[in-house]
């Protein structure tokens, strides 16, 4: 978990910053990088978006998926995709090639978040098969906010989430921000529902009087924390993934095999008459 | 400490949010390119508290409080400035506005109190953007989120700085911070004033305290009340409307000037950048 501090609007600078990081996870024989939401950019872009994005198969990011070999490499950008639209999005990189983008589905445009004005949105929640750690997903920030991503990660029988996000501190009432108190308990709720290890990302800095707080977590399919970055700081935190967790969970606690999958296609469908077609 | 404060949403967790803002200040400081700040020490509770961050944020030597007495200004105001400067150890310039405010006013008869206050904080303003040119600080500002809901501040004058670590604690809030932050007793004690002329305080001057108007604040901008569920609550009506009015009011002075648009991309509307483009 390459919990960084990413300068604003500088992609030279954050790449440099990814390099370095990357050289470090080397040092401690990672398997995988995760960096978060928008890494390459820094978040509160307004009307930079344009000016920092990236199509997914530039230079810039290929050299960054080269660097990494042998490790897989997770990391944020802004997508210019088919017809000059800009996505907030994050490549799952492994074996020196992409493997696989996901562009952020729910973009908050509420209270101080504006992703709407600048952003597509994605138009679907994807897993993919990987070489290292079996069926992964990747959801970003608000995604996750929303249970139709975790219904969906979980109909997609992910084993690891990967859920990278850019969250501010808010709420100073209580003895931890509150914030952070929510995304640990989301983190820790779909974690166990899913049956899948949760990996959240988190960045750390300030962006105009913004405090992004850190505090990245890999949460066990049991619903325990097993690895957490500091508070505020840069950090760089390993995290042991022991997949046969995943096995023991399931046995225990089967809810991915009794989940009625058709069950809910089929109300789905019957809501969706009664909403969108009546 | 009130007891109610807790169950009207205000009451704040000040080890954290010391942490939060002093490495905001140490944050915005450098990424500007600066190591040193500069601010107004008025011997009040908000100057005090941010003179306690910026302090933590920067270290002693990196910090210059400068004070700006006018002829009017209370002993008090003089003794609890020197008190916190005593305590923190850091930098303090003393530069009295009497000369160049008098200077204006002898040109200026019949000028109102109000105009002479507001025209002492803007002199303030001057004085503390020509040090923060001179020892290469940059400016932290201390206004707290009740003045500047309320307008209650001079515009261009003690409203301005270039970064503020206290603009949204309301002043509740604050005392709960300096508290935390050991700034001394007599400043924590005394009734908050912006010693704008001898025996002027605050609450005096406002008409109701600064407890029970950030009581009403919390509900209506925080938590995002309707006025009508305010009074239904039990709050004064005339209070409700009057608190809302000055929130109204004095938009402006939370704002850019307002520009007249003529092409596609004007400041602030649709030229739109974070303060921190690119740092």
């Amino acid at each position: 978990m390459a919990q960084i501090a990413p300068r604003l609007g500088d992609r030279h600078q954050n790449l440099e910053l990814h390099e370095q990081q990357i050289a470090a996870a080397r040092q401690q024989s990672a398997d995988l990088v995760v960096f978060p939401e928008l890494s390459l950019t820094g978040y509160f872009l307004r009307d930079m978006v344009p000016e920092v994005a990236l199509e997914r198969a530039s230079p810039e990011i290929n050299r960054l998926i080269a660097t990494a070999e042998p490790m897989s490499l997770v990391a944020g950008f802004v997508e210019e995709g088919a017809g000059h639209q800009f996505y907030n999005a994050a490549f799952y990189a492994e074996a020196g090639s992409i493997l696989h983008v996901h562009r952020k589905v729910y973009l908050p445009t509420y209270g101080l978040f504006e992703e709407q004005r600048y952003f597509s949105p994605g138009k679907r929640f994807q897993a993919f098969q990987t070489a290292r750690f079996g069926r992964v997903g990747i959801v970003i920030c608000e995604d996750f906010w929303h249970v139709s991503s975790a219904t969906i990660m979980q109909a997609e029988e992910v084993d690891v989430l990967l859920w990278i996000i850019n969250s501010p501190a808010r709420g100073v009432n209580g003895s931890r921000i509150a914030t952070a108190e929510t995304y640990e308990l989301l983190a820790r709720t779909f974690s166990q529902l899913l049956g899948a290890l949760v990996i959240v990302v988190n960045r750390v800095g300030f962006e105009d009087g913004l405090c992004f707080f850190g505090n990245s977590m890999a949460v066990g399919p049991d619903g325990r924390i097993i690895a957490q970055a500091p508070q505020f700081d840069e950090a760089l935190t390993l995290v042991d993934c022991d997949l046969a967790e995943l096995r023991r969970e399931r046995l225990i606690t089967p809810l991915g095999r009794d989940e009625q999958l058709l069950m809910t296609i089929e109300e789905l469908r019957r809501i969706k008459r009664r909403r969108y077609e009546s | 400490m009130n007891p109610d404060l807790g169950a009207a949403g205000l009451v704040i967790n000040p080890e954290l949010v010391a942490e939060i803002l002093t490495r905001f200040v140490r944050n915005e400081i450098h990424r500007t390119g600066f190591r040193r700040a500069v601010f107004g020490l008025s011997g009040g509770i908000d100057s005090s508290v941010v003179a306690y961050l910026v302090v933590r944020a920067m270290g002693p030597e990196n910090v210059l409080a400068v004070t700006m007495p006018y002829k009017t200004s209370s002993e008090e105001t003089r003794r609890d400035s020197a008190a916190v400067v005593a305590d923190l150890g850091m930098q303090s310039l003393d530069v009295p506005i009497t000369p160049q405010v008098d200077a204006y006013v002898a040109a200026m008869p019949g000028i109102t109190q109000m105009r002479l206050a507001n025209k002492c904080a803007r002199e303030r303003m001057t004085v503390l953007y020509d040090q923060s040119a001179a020892f290469e600080g940059l400016v932290v500002g201390t206004s707290n989120k009740t003045e500047l809901l309320l307008g209650y501040g001079t515009q261009f004058g003690d409203l301005a700085s270039a970064i503020n670590p206290i603009g949204d604690l309301y002043k509740t809030q604050l005392r709960q911070l300096a508290e935390y932050l050991g700034v001394p007793a007599a400043i924590l004690n005394k009734a908050p004033s912006g010693d704008l002329w001898v025996g002027q305080t605050d609450e005096g001057e406002l008409g109701f305290s600064y407890d029970q108007v950030d009581r009403l604040l919390v509900l209506l901008v925080d938590r995002r009340w309707q006025p009508a569920q305010a009074v239904r609550a039990g709050f004064d009506a005339e209070f409700v409307e009057r608190v809302v009015r000055m929130v109204r009011r004095n938009q402006y002075k939370r704002r850019l000037p307002v520009i007249a648009k003529l092409t596609n991309r004007t400041m602030d509307r649709d030229f739109r950048y974070p303060r921190d483009w690119g740092t």
